[in-house]
């Protein structure tokens, strides 16, 4: 088992080096010359060179690029180009509200989608199936950006249940926080229960006609126990793989939900800094979701070690 | 007279429209043995399902009675049915592999069976599940408890199971197919110890099975099931030495058994195959440093002759495969010789090895997964003629009718898909299939064991009229010593990767040199009852 | 290589019997019948849409729906919603399609490729990874600010995204076939890898394809509204039902129509996939067949 983390743990590693690559590629291949951008577009070419070589532009691009790793393990992205704050503190005062919104998002989308997916499962053929499915049938297709709009338009603004737009932080004021965060964190978190109720039924549906749970059947057994000891347990391994997934789309739901309720998010700042050009950022905040994924994903892997027995003696089953 | 413990009058089940059981009766009094025998779809496990009210998907009751101690149980609730199954009546079901849960410890699901029904509480359920486990014929059962069934071998795993069937001392123990996913010297001792535990504890014993002998031998009385009915009802001895029905005949005679007269020996000795001193080793990826290194084959020699076939026999794990896909060229051998009409085949490469392999064609065990679903029987036939390039269109399409017609099928299955076939058509296609490039060589591995007994009789019919007009050698590998009896001129007995015995199948067969061989004897089951 | 009879027939086979039971599935039914609507809409925009999507009418903003001449009435610029959902529809189609032909291009050969070739795997398996790492709407977000805005950028940018899961998906068959005891017998005939790869792997693993397009399908089209939305995908004057939404958003309080529409044409094209996909889905699976 160790060596299957150790594996992992070097595939990870791997991963993030090759994604400072491409990012840091992939900045340089924006359109239009940072260093003019910096000075001014008026500005006279000794000026702009000045500029460049502050920026440190003119080396040899390898040279560039172990700086900005260099820099960047040390928490040091530079300056924003557009207002000279340092990068990292604008990443520290819009991470958390990502951060808050992600996981009450992700934790709704869990709750919601599990107990979905087990009505869903246990009432095979009967009304309570055709709901929950009609649920995330309707989830998956509407696109959840539309429906904050008309969350915003009815809810917030014409029935002035919620706040239409703001933050306030949940450590500071727990419940005005949360309050502040719930309409948001539901919107995105709508398809996400979506898609862990789908699995958690389809993998539920499995497990519940399987060769061992008929046998768990003729020990006597109740249907209840079976459902819940055996089938469900079984579905968590399902649901934890999908939870590592879905974290992808919600950061780039977190995107869209930040703009449609103000919030100071990161994706506020990625839009912002992506039409302002302001490349240090925009490396900084590529560079902090990426890393995030694929950390996350990897306290996934170890996580499976936990809930299934088999990964802890076998390294990967499947 | 006793009142009979379980009894079943005129059950009729059906999944949804299509009837399953149709007019079923039979009784088990108490401490009685009763085997139900039936082929796939003859519906004796559903019959056995019916009883403890666990029919699968849209399977139902749609007549007759079931009574349990006289109380009709044929529509009873749910709280009914759970006192029942566990406490009255206990399963053992039939694949080891599938029937324990994966994810939780195997002593927790033993003594999950005494907390169902109240018996004792969780400490003592934790203490009575060692000692279960104990009695089932685990070693160090204390410290086997705690771990979980991806850490058991097959064998280790039915023994849990009937731990758990048994664990609340049921006055019945259903038995489905309890053994046919095992090797059949494990066979043996599982039976042996499930036949001591239920005699012990006079529990009554209902056992469900494919295969006539085990049944004869394990069974006071047989119940022989086909298509849903009752085909005939007797004692083990009678049914099996003087079956009343033309099917139990039907069914008696096919089974392959050590007795069959052996082949006439055939006078060519020209050698076809030669294997000299060949092995296989996997490196294995250790779990601690270094790792070490496997030998899957170890020095194994033999050789077939032209007409003639030599068969590899041994259980799970002996080799006898991987011996086969070295000979095939599917796997490289890392030592030894090959020799295919006495041109060495170990290190082939390009145009050699291809015509080497258009001398030889396998046949596979599982005709449902070797052949491609979506191709039609035409394409399948004809697909080592247009690998090898043979002919055109117009040839082959004759070619296909003719090599259809060699396997008896009739040429209007050309235009069908597998799956609208039957596992024996099938097989049937699959040795078209190999025939196509007029091999001189058929390496058949396992082509019969997935059928069932009556379709594996003129399977084996078919190869060895087909050796007889084709003049064609077959390389036989098989677990089942009754299927080599009737098909193989010399036989090789393989365990752990090395030939323990080898020679003409009269003199290992009758009378081995090998305890190993000697053992595999005496495992077959029914081997005495057919003797006798 | 030998040209057969053999090959349209099979896949003609089984698509038969597929559609048998799409055909009782009443969800893929409906699934379908929205389908073609959406279809029909996209394709005959030109020929059903009234007006030209960015002819403005100054003198009739804000009309209600229903209004003589604006079926679905009018925007801030007296644009006829009908015409620009028409449009608007036209436009997530062709993105969505697009990307699945980007998707399935790149992803499936690459998949059947790392399938069958383990040191391909490696390799194959971490650019995977790689991709993954980079959440969809940040790559598109980075691509659309390299390349620019623009339909067919917005295509390429939701196609790369789907690479990798069609990888996985298909290279997972990939695996699943070669061990197959057909693919063996065809080994000991001496099939070549591409014969194998061609003629056995591939069209095994199409129902799983097909599947998967589907799900990318949906996706794009959702995908692209969320970028026009944002601005980084298809950009003005042409017509989005992304942009559409981010025009309405700035005038929802006066009037909500421009805002409601546009969204109920996503939803149904979504709902089209999904449910024609799932149906699809349940009809291709084996063990789910009844």
């Amino acid at each position: 088992m160790l060596r299957h983390l150790l594996h992992r743990l070097w595939q990870s590693a791997l991963t993030l080096v090759l994604a400072s690559v491409v990012v840091f590629i992939g900045v340089r291949a924006l359109p239009g010359d940072p260093a003019t951008a910096m000075a001014g577009e008026q500005a006279d070419p000794a000026a702009i060179a000045a500029v460049r070589a502050q920026l440190g532009l003119d080396d040899p691009l390898p040279v560039q690029y172990f700086k900005f790793v260099g820099h960047a393990l040390t928490g040091d992205f530079g300056k924003s180009v557009r207002t000279g704050t340092p990068v990292r503190e604008m990443i520290g005062a819009t991470l958390p509200v990502t951060v808050q919104l992600a996981v009450f998002a992700m934790i709704i989308a869990v709750l919601a989608g599990m107990a979905g997916g087990v009505v869903a499962a246990v009432s095979r053929g009967r009304w309570p199936e055709w709901a929950a499915n009609g649920f995330s049938l309707l989830a998956l297709s509407i696109p959840t950006f539309w429906l904050g709009i008309l969350a915003v338009l009815y809810l917030s603004v014409q029935l002035g249940w919620f706040p239409a737009s703001g933050y306030v932080s949940p450590f500071e004021q727990p419940l005005r926080g949360l309050y502040y965060l719930a309409l948001p964190a539901v919107i995105l978190g709508l398809a996400h229960a979506a898609v862990v109720q789908r699995q958690t039924r389809s993998s539920m549906v499995e497990t519940l006609t399987a060769d061992f749970v008929r046998t768990a059947r003729a020990k006597g057994l109740g249907r209840g126990a079976v459902v819940f000891r055996y089938a469900l347990r079984n579905s968590l391994i399902v649901v934890t793989t999908i939870v590592g997934l879905q974290l992808g789309g919600l950061i780039a739901g977190a995107v869209v939900t930040e703009r449609i309720f103000s919030l100071p998010g990161i994706g506020k700042l990625t839009l912002d800094s992506v039409f302002t050009r302001d490349y240090p950022v925009i490396q900084a905040v590529v560079l902090v979701i990426t890393s995030a994924y694929i950390v996350i994903n990897l306290l996934v892997d170890f996580l499976y070690t936990v809930i299934d027995p088999r990964m802890r003696v076998s390294g990967r089953t499947r | 007279m006793t009142e009979p413990l379980l009894e079943i009058n005129d059950l009729e089940v059906s999944f949804g429209d299509t009837p399953a059981v149709r007019g079923v009766s039979l009784s088990v009094a108490p401490g009685e043995r009763v085997a139900v025998v039936g082929q796939s779809g003859s519906g004796k496990s559903t019959t056995a399902h019916a009883v403890m009210g666990l029919l699968p998907g849209s399977g139902r009751v749609t007549g007759g009675t079931i009574r349990w101690r006289g109380e009709d149980i044929t529509h009873a609730g749910e709280n009914r049915l759970r006192r029942l199954r566990g406490r009255e009546v206990g399963l053992v079901p039939q694949d080891p592999m599938s029937n324990l849960n994966p994810v939780s410890r195997v002593g927790r699901q033993v003594a999950e069976t005494l907390l169902a029904h109240r018996i004792c509480g969780r400490r003592e359920a934790w203490a009575r599940a060692v000692e279960l486990l104990g009695q089932a014929g685990l070693t160090e059962p204390a410290r086997r408890a705690r771990q979980y069934p991806h850490e058991f071998s097959g064998g280790m795993r039915q023994r849990v199971l009937i731990a758990i069937g048994l664990a609340c001392r049921p006055d019945l123990l259903i038995a489905d197919e309890p053994t046919s996913a095992l090797d059949v010297t494990v066979q043996r001792q599982i039976l042996d110890h499930l036949d001591g535990l239920t005699r012990e504890l006079g529990t009554a014993l209902l056992l469900v099975t494919h295969d006539l002998g085990l049944a004869a031998e394990r069974a006071d009385r047989v119940v022989v099931m086909s298509e849903g009915e009752i085909v005939e009802t007797g004692a083990a001895k009678q049914v099996l030495t003087a079956p009343r029905e033309e099917y139990t005949q039907r069914l008696v005679a096919a089974a392959p058994s050590l007795k069959t007269p052996s082949r006439r020996p055939v006078s060519s000795s020209d050698v076809v195959l030669e294997v000299e001193h060949v092995s296989k080793e996997y490196r294995l990826r250790g779990q601690r440093g270094r790792g070490g290194v496997l030998r899957a084959v170890d020095d194994v020699s033999f050789t077939v002759e032209r007409g003639r076939t030599t068969a590899i026999v041994g259980e799970s794990g002996s080799g006898k495969t991987t011996t086969a896909r070295m000979v095939l060229g599917l796997v490289p051998a890392t030592d030894g010789r090959i020799r295919l009409d006495g041109a060495e085949l170990a290190g082939l490469h390009g145009a050699r090895l291809r015509a080497a392999r258009q001398t030889m064609q396998p046949v596979f065990q599982d005709p449902y997964a070797s052949l491609d679903p979506m191709w039609t029987v035409e394409r399948i036939v004809t697909e080592p003629l247009r690998t090898f390039g043979v002919g055109d269109r117009g040839s082959r399409r004759v070619k296909v009718a003719e090599l259809l017609d060699q396997v008896a099928l009739p040429a209007a299955l050309a235009q069908r898909y597998p799956n609208e076939l039957s596992g024996g058509q099938r097989q049937r296609v699959a040795i078209a299939r190999a025939l196509a490039l007029g091999p001189r060589l058929v390496v058949c591995d396992e082509a019969v064991s997935a059928l069932d007994v009556l379709v594996q009789d003129q399977i084996l019919g078919l190869l060895s009229e087909l050796q007889r007009e084709l003049g064609l050698s077959y390389l036989f590998i098989s677990h089942d010593l009754a299927v080599v009896r009737s098909l193989a001129h010399h036989v090789l007995v393989m365990k752990d990767g090395r030939v323990v015995e080898q020679g003409p199948v009269d003199e290992v067969l009758t009378a081995p040199s090998d305890p190993y061989t000697r053992q595999l004897l005496d495992a077959v089951p029914g081997a005495t009852a057919f003797a006798g | 290589m030998t040209i057969d009879a053999g090959t349209p027939v099979p896949l003609a086979r089984v698509r038969g019997r597929t559609l048998g039971r799409l055909v009782r599935n009443p969800m893929g039914v409906a699934g379908g019948v929205l389908l073609l609507i959406v279809l029909v809409a996209g394709v005959f925009a030109p020929l059903l849409a009234p007006y030209a999507p960015a002819e403005v009418h100054f003198s009739t903003p804000f009309q209600q729906p229903g209004t003589v001449g604006f079926g679905l009435g009018t925007d801030d610029l007296g644009r006829d919603i009908l015409s620009r959902v028409l449009y608007g529809t036209r436009a997530s189609l062709e993105v969505g399609a697009l990307s699945v032909l980007f998707a399935v291009a790149l992803g499936v050969p690459l998949g059947l490729l790392s399938g069958y070739w383990r040191w391909l795997d490696a390799i194959v398996s971490r650019l995977a990874d790689l991709m993954l790492a980079f959440p969809f709407l940040i790559l598109a977000v980075g691509l659309a600010a390299i390349n620019g805005g623009g339909l067919a950028n917005a295509a390429v940018a939701l196609g790369i995204a789907q690479i990798p899961t069609m990888v996985r998906v298909v290279r997972a068959d990939t695996l699943r076939l070669k061990e197959t005891d057909f693919v063996l017998a065809a080994h000991t005939m001496h099939a070549g890898p591409w014969r194998i790869l061609g003629q056995h792997v591939l069209p095994n693993a199409l129902p799983v394809i097909i599947v998967q397009a589907t799900v990318i399908m949906p996706a794009a089209v959702l995908g692209e509204a969320i970028l026009s939305f944002l601005g980084l995908g298809i950009q003005p004057p042409d017509p989005s039902l992304g942009i559409m939404l981010s025009d309405a958003q700035q005038y929802l309080f006066r009037t909500p129509w421009p805002g409601i529409f546009p969204g109920i044409a996503l939803a149904v094209i979504c709902l089209g996939f999904n449910l024609f996909g799932d149906a699809l889905r349940d009809a291709l699976d084996p063990k789910t067949s009844r």
